[in-house]
């Protein structure tokens, strides 16, 4: 079925093909749609999952970090400050091995208050132990929903769905609803291994010396590690019954590209379209979106960029003191491994645009110099 | 004999609290009255560590360790998963220390409270931080010492009144219960496992080092402070109906409870007097409003 919906629909028709169980969330703009739309299936009984209304972002993780160690499919999502609360559980669900799927909603954070785009509040959470999806479309975000309960299931982590704020969010789109029969050949019911149950009573999380600890978070790397693969699988089987494949990484006209784009989320669909009009122009680009984050794509980023003579990477994010994120990430990727110059570019913080002209800029800079002049390039700061 | 505690043990003695520590009785007797049928979440707190280190545990129904401040919504999520299945039967309980309940726990209790979650929260009271080294909580008493509330500034900030807190909730059950009275603990939890909604326990479990007592003493001060009336017996009732379950009709002096602990030994008689005219007062009212006078 195509429907036109907004991004943050997306989410919630992600959460109901996938039968999730419990949901737990707390409203903050841009994500409020996500759940006000779950909440009212959750009431007609279209969808069959208990709905808890807490009081705050750290207690909506909290919940379904019970729930799902119960056995239950759980889903929120949030943003931004909702997200940063929550932020010492999600260590914790990771920790925990707990595949929660999480919707997040890209917005910058205060002060000054702002509700517009930004990364910087899912990147700061990247060493969470989160698988971190960064999507582009509508359908992409439905699709990811799907595919990070399989993917999760699988290997125990946590999973999160970013989308910038308003780009996607709040844009209606069109997009093909899967069949709900097709949807569960592809993703079974939540059968966790380690459950609590007083069948077979256990205790999880409890105080671990030295001579655990270790071992324990180095299962958690493995699991991590063993996702690119299942990552793949997942995306490539979805391709197979829904007609539409993911990878980690998607990558636009790069195959003789001298000059590569890497970008992430909405800025990604513009940066496709940058690239149609300087080939037009008979420049040699393409676009190399990063949809998967965590965990990063180190072989298939470096295999797409080997030929290209210069990288520009695209943040929408900066770690103060250092670069925009992704520019960090696709550096230390690329270390001992090519000599590409990379190009850091941090643009369109706060829900400034980043539009062609903007691209336009950051590609004449990359292709006018030969190496970066500037260890990041902030494009557009007025002065 | 008949007794009316059952003999099941669901907590073995391997466990790592000091001796005599109040908040192992609470356990014990609380496991006593709930039976196998129990899903248990902590937040960190002494219980964190005294159940015992991976891969070992000292009790037999399944945990679920949280963040400080986590459990009145990690106990929401696992009701809520267990419904979702059809599971209407186990009962689940949040289970955490003074601190994480009176301070950094509130908010997260309050929401479920407010929700009417179909849990039992018991609180373990042993009226500080003891897990992280004796620092003052919102249930330290007036006049305590403790790490963070030194003899020459000691604790001049009444207990928090949590049954009142959560009673304005107007839930079904909110009960205070005692270590050293297990008959009326366990019949009270036995009552509140009958009872659907959110259910709130609050259970008075000394501490010998952060109190300064001796270890054999526990049982003794849990009964003083009943004695005394520094924690008296009670439940309310839908936020309406208050019963004292053990109706002191000869108080002890509160003095006699205090000179037990090292924590109070800075307090002169003025201070004592006050602690007394307190006291007196708190009785009064809720000699009240159990409509005993
Ligand atoms: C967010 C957070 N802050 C602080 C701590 C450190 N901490 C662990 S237990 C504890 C005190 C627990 O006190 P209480 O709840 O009264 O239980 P008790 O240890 O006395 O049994 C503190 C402060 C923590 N674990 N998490
Ligand atoms: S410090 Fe107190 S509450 Fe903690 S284990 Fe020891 S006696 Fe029990």
């Amino acid at each position: 079925m195509r429907k036109v919906i907004m991004g943050n629909h997306s989410l919630s028709y992600g959460a109901l093909l996938s039968r999730v169980q419990v949901i737990s969330a707390y409203p903050i703009t841009p994500q409020t749609q996500v759940v006000e739309l779950l909440s009212e299936m959750c009431a007609s009984g279209e969808l069959k999952a208990k709905f808890i209304n807490v009081e705050s972002e750290h207690s909506a993780m909290a919940a379904l970090i019970g729930a799902s160690a119960a056995g239950a499919r759980t889903f929120s999502a949030t943003s931004a400050h909702g997200l940063t609360l929550m932020h010492e559980l999600l260590h914790w669900a990771a920790g925990a091995r707990l595949p929660i799927v999480l919707g997040n909603i890209n917005r910058a954070m205060a002060p000054g208050w702002t509700i517009w785009a930004d990364q910087t509040d899912s990147l700061s959470q990247r060493d969470t132990g989160w698988i971190q999806f960064y999507c582009s479309s509508n359908q992409e975000v439905l699709d990811t929903i799907i595919q990070a309960f399989k993917i999760s299931e699988k290997v125990l982590l946590p999973s999160m769905i970013v989308l910038d704020a308003f780009f996607l969010s709040h844009t209606y789109e069109p997009v093909d609803i899967p069949d709900q029969v097709v949807v569960d050949e592809y993703l079974p019911p939540y059968k966790p291994k380690y459950v609590l149950d007083t069948k077979d009573p256990h205790t999880f999380g409890g105080i671990t010396s030295p001579e655990y600890y270790y071992e324990i978070r180095y299962k958690m790397e493995m699991g991590m590690r063993e996702s690119v693969e299942v990552i793949k699988q997942a995306g490539k089987e979805y391709g197979e019954l829904f007609g539409r494949e993911y990878g980690l990484i998607e990558d636009y006209r790069c195959e003789d590209a001298e000059i590569i784009f890497i970008t992430s989320g909405t800025a990604a669909s513009t940066a496709k379209v940058v690239v149609d009009e300087l080939r037009e122009e008979g420049k040699k680009v393409g676009n190399l979106k990063i949809r998967v984050f965590r965990p990063f794509p180190f072989k298939e980023l470096r295999r797409i960029i080997e030929h290209a003579k210069k990288v520009a990477v695209i943040d929408r994010n900066i770690s103060f003191g250092h670069h925009g994120i992704f520019a960090q990430e696709v550096k230390s990727a690329l270390y001992n491994h090519s000599n590409i110059p990379v190009f850091g570019f941090v643009a369109g913080l706060g829900g400034r645009d980043i539009n062609p002209q903007t691209i336009k800029e950051i590609y004449h800079i990359t292709e006018s110099n030969e190496y970066p002049s500037e260890k990041v390039f902030w494009i557009g700061v007025k002065k | 004999m008949r007794l009316s505690i059952p003999e099941q043990e669901l907590m073995t003695p391997g466990h790592l609290a000091c001796q005599g520590c109040g908040a192992t009785l609470a356990m014990r007797y609380t496991l006593k009255a709930l039976g196998n049928d129990t899903i248990l979440t902590f937040p960190a707190c002494c219980w964190s560590v005294i159940d015992g280190p991976f891969p070992y545990t000292s009790l037999k129904v399944p945990l679920l360790h949280m963040a400080f401040e986590a459990t009145g919504a990690t106990a929401s999520g696992i009701k809520a998963a267990l419904e979702i299945k059809g599971n209407t039967e186990t009962t689940v309980v949040g289970w955490a220390g003074d601190g994480g309940t009176f301070d950094i726990g509130l908010q997260a209790l309050s929401g479920a409270a407010e929700r009417n979650e179909d849990f039992i929260y018991i609180c373990y009271d042993n009226e500080a931080y003891m897990n992280t080294g004796i620092q003052r909580s919102g249930a330290t008493p007036w006049g305590a010492w403790t790490a963070t509330t030194p003899v020459e500034n000691f604790n001049s900030i009444f207990k928090k009144n949590i049954e009142e807190i959560l009673a304005a909730h107007r839930i079904p059950y909110v009960a205070t219960a005692s270590v050293a009275y297990p008959e009326d603990l366990v019949k009270k939890i036995k009552k509140a496992k009958g009872i659907k909604g959110f259910r709130f326990i609050h259970i008075f479990a000394p501490c010998p080092p952060g109190w300064k007592t001796r270890s054999e003493d526990t049982v003794k001060l849990a009964r003083l402070a009943v004695q005394t009336t520094v924690f008296p017996l009670y439940e309310i009732e839908n936020s309406e109906k208050y019963t004292i379950n053990i109706v002191i009709k000869k108080r002890k002096p509160v003095n006699e409870y205090l000179e037990l602990q090292g924590r109070f030994k800075h307090l002169k008689e003025e201070h004592i007097n006050f602690i007394q005219e307190n006291i007196d007062k708190n009785w009064e009212k809720l000699l009240k409003k159990a409509g005993l006078i």
